[in-house]
C-alpha cells in the first residue's frame, strides 16, 4: 500500500513537472479545438522555432525605432495582454502620443484585418506601420535592415532561421509574424467550461455568460469573442473627429466605424475603446447601458442602448473576467528573453 | 477472334503513341525557337513645351498658378506589345515593374527582354496591379520593396497599398502649410481595396506606335520607345487642378479627378531602332 502511494506520488510528480516544461517549450502553432480555421497563410510562412525565436528578438528590439528607444514591446506588455496598460493612446518615440489606444497582440492568426481602422490585410505588413509612424517608431525599414545587417547576433540568427545571413523586408516581417501568430490565447476559464475539462462557472458567472450571450454576443461573437466587423458603438465622436473606417474605405458608411475587439483578457486590457477613453469596465457597461450616442452610422443594434440593472452589469463583468487567460499573460515562451 | 482483339489494342495504342508523339512535337520548346532581345521605354518629365527641371524652374497651369517640382516619381508596370500581325506579347510580370524617378535619370528607362520582331502597340499600367497589391510580401521584392522611406516612399503602410504617382512642388498659391512652406503634396493611389471595395486610380494606357515610328526589335540592338511625359496633364485636364484650392491630395475622393487627369501624360515622340 505504502509503496503504491509512493509510485503515484511519483508519478503524479512526474507528469507536473512535464506540462510544466510543455508550457515553456516551443511547439509551433496550435490550432485550439473549437476555433475556426485561421486566416493567415501559413503555407506561405511555415512555422519553425529558429524563426519564431528571431521574431521575439525583432518583437522586444529597440532598434526598430530611429533612437532604439521603442521596441514592440513596448506598446505591446504581454501582462497587459500585449496591450500598453494605463495609456489611453499609445505612448511613443520622444514622448509623442498616438491617436488610438495600443490593441492586444492576441489570436491574430484569425485577425482578418489589423488596426481598429482595418487598413491594414496581411500580417506580415503591419509592422511598417509602428515602425514607420513619426509618433511611435518614427524609422524607415530600410534603416532597420541595415542596423540588423550591422548588429554581431542578426545575421548568424537570420541563417539559422532562414538558410542564408541576408536580411531583408520579406524575412524580418515573416520572422515577426511567427511571433505574433504564436500570441494564441486559448486556455481561460471560460475555454475550460466550454470544453467540460472539469470546470464550471459560479453561478455569478453562469447568469453573466447568459446576458453576454443575450446582449453583446452578437458582435463579440464566441470563441474568439469578435466578428471581426466595424461598427460604431455610439461613443461621443472624439475630440480629433477620428472616423475609423471611413479613413480606409472613404466609403460615408463606415464614419466613425472601428473594429469590434475581442474581449478575451478584458480584464487586462484597459483602457478600453480606440482612443482609450473608458478606464474600467464599469464604465464600459455604464456606457452601453444608458449613454450610446445617436452618432452618424451608429449601430442599429444599439438604438435603444443595452438595458442592464446593477446586478447584471456585476454579474456580467464576472463572466468576462473568466475570459481572463493567465497561461498566456504569462507564457514564459512570448516573454523578453 | 483472341487474337484479332490482341492485334486491333495494339494498332490502337500504337496509332495513339504516334499521335501523342505528334501533338508534343507541335509545341514550341522555350527557348530555342523565340530569339529575344532588349528593349526599352523611356519616360521622358516634361512641363508643357519644356524640359521638367527639379526645383529650379517656375511653371504655370491652366488656373494661372506658378509652381515648380520638387519630386515627381510614378510606377510603371505590366508592359505589352502588339506585334504587327496582331498578337500580343506580355512582359513576365515579376520583371514588369518600373518606378520612374525624376532625380534619378537611369530610372527614366523601363527595360526588358522581348522577343524579335516589330511592334505597333506599346501598352502599360501606371501603378501597380491589384493582385500584385495583395500578394505575399516576398513577391514585394525591388522597387515593390515596403521597406521605401517616407519622403521618398511609394507605399502606404497604414492603408496597404502603394502610392502610384508622386508629384511635390512649391507654389505661392499653396497656402503656408505646418512646416512653414508654400508646398502642395500629390500622392495618388488606391487600388480597388481588398477587405472592402474603395477607390481604384490603376490606369492602363495603350498608345499607337505605328504614326511616330514601330518598334522594331533585333538581335543584338535594343530598340528604345522613346516617350514624353507631361506632368502639366495631371493639372490641366477633364479637372483643372488648382493648387490653392487643393494644396494636398493623397487618398481622398478628389485623388481620382487627378488620376483622370494624368492619365493623358503620355504621348509616343520616336522610337530609336
Amino acid at each position: 500500500m505504502n509503496r503504491k502511494y509512493w509510485i503515484f506520488s511519483l508519478a503524479f510528480l512526474f507528469f507536473l513537472s512535464c506540462s510544466k516544461e510543455i508550457v515553456s517549450r516551443f511547439q509551433g502553432f496550435k490550432q485550439p479545438v473549437d476555433f475556426p480555421q485561421p486566416v493567415y497563410r501559413f503555407e506561405d510562412n511555415p512555422i519553425s522555432e529558429a524563426k519564431f525565436e528571431l521574431g521575439r528578438k525583432l518583437f522586444y528590439e529597440p532598434r526598430l525605432s530611429r533612437n532604439n528607444t521603442i521596441s514592440c514591446g513596448s506598446c505591446h506588455i504581454q501582462s497587459s495582454a500585449f496591450t500598453q496598460h494605463g495609456h489611453d493612446v499609445s505612448h511613443g518615440i520622444d514622448d509623442k502620443l498616438g491617436t488610438r489606444n495600443s490593441p492586444p497582440i492576441m489570436n491574430l492568426a484569425w485577425m482578418p484585418t489589423f488596426f481598429w481602422d482595418g487598413g491594414v490585410f496581411d500580417l506580415d505588413l503591419q509592422p511598417v506601420v509602428p515602425i514607420t509612424n513619426h509618433v511611435e517608431m518614427d524609422e524607415t525599414v530600410e534603416n532597420v535592415l541595415a542596423k540588423l545587417r550591422a548588429h554581431p547576433q542578426y545575421p548568424s540568427l537570420f541563417k539559422k532561421a532562414f538558410g542564408d545571413t541576408a536580411i531583408n523586408t520579406a524575412r524580418t516581417m515573416k520572422a515577426l509574424s511567427q511571433f505574433m501568430l504564436l500570441c494564441v490565447s486559448a486556455e481561460s476559464r471560460y475555454d475550460s467550461v466550454s470544453r467540460n475539462l472539469g470546470v464550471s462557472f459560479t453561478q455569478q458567472e453562469q447568469r453573466g455568460y447568459a446576458l453576454f450571450q443575450q446582449k453583446c454576443a452578437a458582435c463579440h461573437k464566441e470563441p474568439l469573442f469578435t466578428d471581426f466587423s466595424f461598427r460604431n458603438n455610439g461613443i461621443a465622436i472624439g475630440l480629433n473627429d477620428d472616423k475609423g473606417r471611413y479613413l480606409v474605405t472613404l466609403n460615408p458608411a463606415d464614419e466613425y466605424r472601428f473594429k469590434v475587439p475581442s474581449l478575451r483578457n478584458v480584464e487586462f486590457t484597459a483602457p478600453y475603446m480606440h482612443d482609450g477613453r473608458f478606464i474600467t469596465l464599469d464604465a464600459v457597461l455604464d456606457h452601453y447601458r444608458g449613454q450610446a450616442q445617436p452618432t452618424p452610422n451608429r449601430d442599429p443594434l444599439l438604438a435603444s442602448g443595452i438595458p442592464m440593472t446593477d446586478q447584471e452589469k456585476t454579474d456580467l463583468i464576472a463572466f468576462l473576467k473568466t475570459l481572463s487567460d493567465r497561461r498566456f499573460l504569462s507564457n514564459p515562451l512570448l516573454a523578453e528573453q | 477472334m483472341k487474337n484479332m482483339i490482341l492485334r486491333l489494342s495494339l494498332l490502337l495504342i500504337s496509332v495513339s503513341m504516334i499521335f501523342s508523339t505528334c501533338k508534343k512535337e507541335k509545341l514550341p520548346v522555350p527557348g530555342t525557337q523565340v530569339e529575344m532581345t532588349n528593349m526599352s521605354v523611356e519616360f521622358d518629365n516634361i512641363v508643357g513645351g519644356q524640359n521638367l527641371i527639379l526645383n529650379a524652374v517656375n511653371y504655370t497651369n491652366a488656373a494661372g498658378e506658378q509652381f515648380n517640382v520638387s519630386l515627381l516619381q510614378y510606377y510603371i508596370s505590366n508592359i505589352k506589345l502588339r506585334k504587327a500581325d496582331g498578337s500580343y506579347y506580355t512582359v513576365n510580370q515579376d520583371s514588369s515593374y518600373f518606378l520612374i524617378k525624376e532625380s534619378d535619370p537611369a530610372t527614366r528607362f523601363a527595360r526588358f527582354k522581348a522577343p524579335v520582331g516589330d511592334y505597333n502597340q506599346l501598352t502599360f499600367v501606371l501603378g501597380v496591379d491589384s493582385l500584385r497589391s495583395t500578394m505575399d510580401i516576398s513577391k514585394r521584392t525591388g522597387v515593390l520593396d515596403p521597406a521605401g522611406g517616407h519622403d521618398e516612399g511609394m507605399y502606404w503602410g497604414w492603408n496597404s497599398g502603394y502610392i502610384f504617382f508622386k508629384m511635390e512642388g512649391i507654389s505661392p498659391a499653396a497656402p503656408v502649410d505646418p512646416t512653414g512652406q508654400r508646398k502642395f503634396r500629390y500622392h495618388i493611389g488606391g487600388f480597388g481595396g481588398y477587405s472592402a471595395p474603395t477607390i481604384s486610380n490603376i490606369k492602363t494606357i495603350t498608345i499607337d506606335l505605328a504614326a511616330s515610328g514601330i518598334a522594331q526589335a533585333r538581335a543584338g540592338r535594343n530598340a528604345n520607345i522613346h516617350l514624353m511625359v507631361d506632368v502639366l496633364k495631371a493639372f490641366n485636364g477633364s479637372t483643372t487642378l488648382s493648387i490653392g484650392a487643393n494644396p494636398t491630395v493623397m487618398f481622398s475622393d478628389y485623388s481620382v479627378n487627378i488620376a483622370n487627369n494624368y492619365v493623358s501624360m503620355f504621348y509616343h515622340d520616336h522610337t530609336e531602332n
